[in-house]
């Protein structure tokens, strides 16, 4: 509870600054800021933009047919259809919920797992921190595909599996910048004031520690977001993520697969079925991108006045 | 700097015993029948008696607790096995250097032509900032470290091989397969590439290189974005350097400050980077060979990883760990011998 106390500082503190108004005034981030706030929008208002079919199951892209060839966009199908009759529109919209959903389930674990787990690194030190940090190099070198892929097909797929997965092997960058990043506060001065002055552990670190430590995995978890999309869109792609039919763009991308080549005569019949979730991923991911980007360049106090 | 190699080696065996202790500890997560199914095909165990299954689950040791099976299958290792690859029909160790070569030909082909042209640019981008040059670069720099491996990849096998039918997908095309399986094809490195240069044939290479295009462009424009931004930024903080302010103020020429003052001495973050994506390129890239359909150790992982196989997947993993580990220590000390400040402790 204290540590959601802790952030809900941050996060004030982030809103009356200037670095929400720097960010919104940079042409990159605020580009990013606007894709991400259109992204949003098509989110919240995805049961009035495509009405669920499937009562009590959104998620389930409607499909006509059973047929096996994509349609072309059309009136009935603004996007277009893929394999299995399944229509992009609604998959794309309600594949923003989704995606939004993943990024920041999977982030807010992976993060606050990293958080607790650097903490305890740097706050403690010495043997503690030893082992610990080499805990984090054994995850680190782990290859992080074959290793999600593996504890998927442990787990069984679905989009749950996944987000275990990549909270399971998500979490070392947090752990390991803020070990750093309270490593440097530790010594400060005010540290020891508020030592002298008989703060218990758990006060120093929530109350002193942590607000101040916290920022640079903000910036972290912004650029997370969207590489965690990513990479559970590509593990959809390989199979292994959500259920046949479930709204999610890697999904709606590995459909695509087998029409890429066209059909005979017309190589580029099925372009929208790559195109669609393709372009939908690629904003997505540069959004988190950019708002990252224009995040790190903000806080870096040595980039001022280069910009 | 010895000591601090022979330390740094000590942890390695530490490291590659934790790797595999996780992802067996990962697999233990499956009851003992579930693991019998992964060594026994399953049609035989169905029309098995179930009692069999009990005697079998005993035989391979598979209800013993984890650690002691793991200590077998360290054991193993010790004796220089890495066990069989139902996946690829082999033993692993003969897997891994079956796939390798492919891989070792993707990675040095993506790597180097993009390692010489991220560092120019980034220098460039730096020196005219914000000029032209510098907003177009970054542009396209950004999309680069935007779009997702397996969207480029479909893009590019999209507009290539199904609109244009050049850049086929797979390693090499069905008419060599006669060739390199042939008595008189000797295959040196095991890089198509290469050898066909080295046996005469450039029909060979040339087959090869083209099969090689996309996937290489795919890896080469997403690691050129990234070390193009990190040489950017690390140059753009070496101009502001005091040094560089004297060394134009002693008269020193424009051109020889920036490549013989700034550039050495931006390059340190970007031997990291470099160092460690040619790791990573090594241990195989899953997304972009199996888009590609390219045989390499990616494929290979990501195959074996789906299926559970795990005599497999631990010999990747151990490998893997072994290139991270090593890459690390050639980076770290390759940059305490550039950077004189630096003291390996």
């Amino acid at each position: 509870m204290k540590i959601v106390h802790a952030m809900l500082l941050a996060f004030k503190r982030f809103f009356q600054s200037r670095i929400l108004r720097k960010l919104l005034t940079t042409p990159t981030s605020a580009f990013g800021i606007f894709l991400l706030v259109a992204f949003a929008v098509i989110a919240i208002l995805a049961p009035v933009l495509c009405p669920p079919r499937y009562v009590g199951h959104p998620y389930m892209i409607p499909r006509d047919s059973f047929a096996y060839e994509p349609q072309a966009p059309s009136a009935e199908h603004p996007l277009g259809t893929t394999t299995g009759q399944y229509d992009l529109y609604y998959g794309i919209v309600w594949g923003t919920r989704t995606a939004f959903r993943v990024g920041f389930v999977v982030t807010f674990f992976a993060g606050i797992i990293g958080i607790v787990i650097g903490t305890i690194a740097a706050f403690y030190g010495r043997i503690v921190e030893e082992i610990i940090m080499r805990i984090v190099d054994i995850f680190m070198t782990m290859p992080f595909l074959v290793a999600a892929m593996v504890l998927v097909s442990i787990l069984g797929s679905g989009l749950d599996k996944v987000m275990i997965a990549l909270i399971a092997f998500g979490w070392m960058g947090y752990a390991r910048l803020i070990r750093g990043e309270i490593k440097g506060i530790k010594a400060l001065e005010y540290i020891t004031a508020a030592r002298a002055l008989g703060a218990g552990d758990l006060r120093l670190i929530l109350r002193h520690i942590l607000p101040n430590a916290i920022y640079p995995v903000f910036v972290m978890a912004t650029m997370q977001i969207g590489a965690m999309v990513l990479t559970a869109a590509a593990l959809s792609f390989l199979g292994l993520g959500a259920e046949p039919g479930y709204a999610d763009w890697g999904q709606l991308i590995s459909y695509a697969r087998n029409w890429m080549i066209g059909s005979a005569g017309n190589s580029s019949a099925y372009w929208y079925t790559v195109i669609f979730p393709g372009v939908t991923i690629v904003l997505f991911g540069l959004a988190w991108n950019l708002v990252g980007d224009g995040f790190r360049d903000i806080m870096d106090p040595r980039m001022q006045g280069s910009r | 700097m010895l000591s601090y190699i022979i330390r740094r080696l000590l942890l390695l065996p530490i490291v590659m015993v934790g790797v595999s202790l996780l992802i067996f500890a990962m697999v233990q997560m499956l009851g003992p029948y579930k693991r019998l199914a992964l060594y026994v095909d399953e049609n035989v165990l169905a029309h098995m008696q179930p009692g069999m299954w009990d005697e079998l689950v005993e035989l391979y040791g598979l209800d013993r607790p984890m650690f002691v099976q793991y200590w077998e299958w360290l054991k193993g290792v010790f004796r220089g096995t890495l066990g069989y690859s139902k996946t690829a029909q082999m033993p692993v160790l003969r897997a891994l250097g079956k796939y390798l070569p492919a891989t070792a030909e993707l990675a040095l082909l993506s790597i180097i032509p993009v390692v010489v042209l991220a560092i120019r640019l980034g220098v460039f981008s730096a020196v005219h900032q914000n000029g032209i040059g510098d907003q177009v670069t970054r542009v396209v720099a950004i999309t680069g470290w935007s779009i997702p491996t397996f969207v480029m990849g479909l893009t590019l096998l999209l507009v290539f091989y199904g609109m244009l039918g050049i850049f086929p997908p797979g390693r090499m095309s069905v008419w060599t397969i006669p060739i390199l399986r042939g008595r008189e094809f000797i295959h040196y490195t095991g890089m198509n590439t290469v050898d066909g240069l080295l046996n005469g044939n450039w029909r060979i290479t040339v087959d090869a290189l083209s099969h090689l295009v996309l996937p290489v462009i795919t890896l080469a424009y997403i690691s050129w974005a990234l070390i193009l931004r990190v040489m950017r930024s690390s140059m753009l903080e070496t101009l502001r350097q005091d040094y560089i302010t004297t060394a134009r103020a002693k008269g020193v020429k424009e051109r020889v400050v920036i490549k013989k003052h700034a550039k050495r001495n931006a390059m340190i973050p970007v031997v990291t980077l470099a160092g460690m994506t040619v790791a990573g390129l090594l241990g195989g890239v899953v997304i972009t060979e199996t888009i590609f359909n390219y045989p390499g150790l990616g494929r290979f992982a990501a195959n074996a990883a789906i299926q559970l196989d795990v005599s497999a997947v631990l010999g990747f993993a151990m490998f893997n760990a072994l290139l991270m580990v090593g890459a690390n220590l050639v980076v770290d000390v390759l940059y305490a011998l550039i950077d004189p400040r630096i003291r390996l402790e």
